[in-house]
């Protein structure tokens, strides 16, 4: 075994990881911001409202994520002209398909913790004369994310592990990487554990990252010991 | 309607690896997700420490990174030590006698079927999931029942089937439920290593006919049907399990 191919190759996995973080870091805004009206919407008694949501979360959260890829990066091109649109490229293909896979899984756990809301709460911002969109601004929303944190630091997670399938369509993400490093010394063992140590890091940062955040957001929640 | 042409039965068969690699990648986590959990319950330090650092490990890295390491990395790990103690053997041989010849005492080349590759690396990395699943589960069962058992004489192993056994599963469902709707997509990324699984039967259709999209979204139908499946199959055990408490 020879981990000295790692030193000549960091800049690579640097590169790498930073594709990796600002890929989920992009998907996990834009597909929060998608999931808030989703989530509300899948909640509606309308049918016209809720079907789309409820067949949209349906199909994104019941298909694996290399498949939905697979869809839009190989398959769009049966549908439309992709040359010299940016359906081309694998970078933004990707991250379209990571919206749409995070928003799906994100608006269900927005849906929970809105549904899972004490009525009291609820009620009191009725019988204050909130409107409708007044309540959802000022007590549902804000009290409904909180409670969504330890899930969503979940989808986080998953978000940061299912985007290694980037790695698979060219893009050099830390799988990309550590192929392109694997090819060029067949060292499989050495570059795919460097890889993995990397996602690792990310991963228990982000989990240290929530546990602070759930300290500070969720204070009001915890027993008092 | 549908045209597949003429690949309908290779998708059908493809459909067929993926559910054997699914249950077989199943069995093989429950197995070791009820030992990481027993491990993790016991009181020996060194299980405990064991069991937390699998899934602790596991949990950190994403799945396709795992298949590849255990796949690319574990069938050169395992050639590089059989072909070391090859030659440790020869040279003890030889050392005492010149002429002895080289022989290879074990398999100086053995190649991991993708298949087995990919239930092991499925199984194993679902095994940590299970794990704490069925920790919380063994937890969440009163110890009071489980001290009447041993009052009344029951070896561990009695008290573990008819006590412990029955009650974990109804706390473990839905947790379990979860580890195996995920387990079943992850399948779907055994066909980068190279296993013939309904993905990439499908890619090689879609290449060969240039219909990408027309097979990608069959299969991708063809996973949300055994979701569904699954989803009603466990809320029907769901039920079935928790009649007593209702």
């Amino acid at each position: 075994m020879d981990f000295s191919i790692l030193f000549e190759s960091w800049d690579l996995y640097l590169d790498g990881f930073i594709t990796t973080v600002w890929m989920v870091a992009v998907a996990l805004v834009v597909g929060l911001i998608i999931a808030i009206p989703v989530g509300i919407a899948r909640n509606s008694k309308n049918p016209i409202i809720y079907f789309p949501a409820w067949a949209y979360i349906y199909f994104f959260r019941g298909t694996p994520l290399l498949i939905q890829l697979y869809l839009v990066y190989y398959g769009l091109s049966q549908l439309i002209e992709v040359q010299g649109t940016l359906w081309q490229e694998a970078w933004f293909c990707a991250l379209f398909v990571f919206i749409l896979n995070t928003a799906a899984y994100t608006s269900e756990i927005i849906r929970g913790a809105i549904n899972s809301l004490p009525k009291g709460e609820i009620e009191a911002a009725k019988a204050y004369g909130m409107s409708t969109p007044q309540a959802f601004r000022r007590i549902i929303l804000p009290s409904a994310m909180r409670r969504a944190l330890p899930a969503y630091s979940n989808e986080v997670i998953f978000m940061v592990h299912g985007s290694a399938v980037a790695g698979i369509v060219t893009i050099v993400d830390l799988t990309g990487a550590a192929r392109i490093v694997n090819s060029r010394y067949y060292a499989p063992f050495e570059s795919y554990l460097f890889a993995g140590m990397c996602y690792m890091v990310l991963t228990f940062t982000i989990i240290w990252g929530f546990k602070k955040l759930e300290q500070r957001w969720l204070q009001h929640l915890r027993p008092i010991v | 309607m549908l045209d597949l042409k003429g690949y309908e039965w290779a998708l059908a068969e493809g459909a067929w690896v993926t559910v054997q690699v699914a249950l077989l990648s199943l069995l093989f986590a429950v197995i070791l997700g009820m030992l990481g959990a027993l491990a993790k319950l016991s009181p020996y330090r060194w299980a405990k420490a064991i069991a937390t650092i699998y899934t602790t490990v596991i949990r950190g890295i994403p799945d396709l990174v795992l298949m590849m390491l255990i796949f690319f990395g574990g069938q050169m790990l395992l050639n590089d030590s059989l072909y070391r103690i090859n030659e440790w053997f020869n040279e003890y041989f030889t050392s005492s006698d010149p002429t002895h010849e080289w022989t290879a005492y074990l398999p100086d080349y053995i190649e991991i079927s993708p298949f087995v590759a990919g239930v092991l690396t499925i199984g194993f990395i679902f095994g940590a999931y299970m794990a704490e699943t069925f920790r919380g589960a063994i937890l969440a069962v009163d110890k009071g029942e489980l001290e009447a058992g041993k009052a009344y004489g029951m070896s561990s192993f009695k008290s573990f089937h008819r006590i412990l056994l029955p009650q974990m599963i109804r706390h473990a469902l839905p947790g379990f439920g979860n580890n195996w709707l995920v387990l079943l997509k992850t399948t779907a990324l055994v066909s980068i290593i190279g296993l013939d699984d309904m993905v990439r039967k499908g890619s090689l259709a879609a290449g060969a006919t240039q219909m990408p999209f027309t097979f990608y979204m069959t299969i991708a139908v063809i996973f949300l049907l055994f979701t569904t499946l699954s989803t009603s199959a466990l809320k029907w055990a769901e039920r079935r399990f928790s009649i007593h408490t209702r």
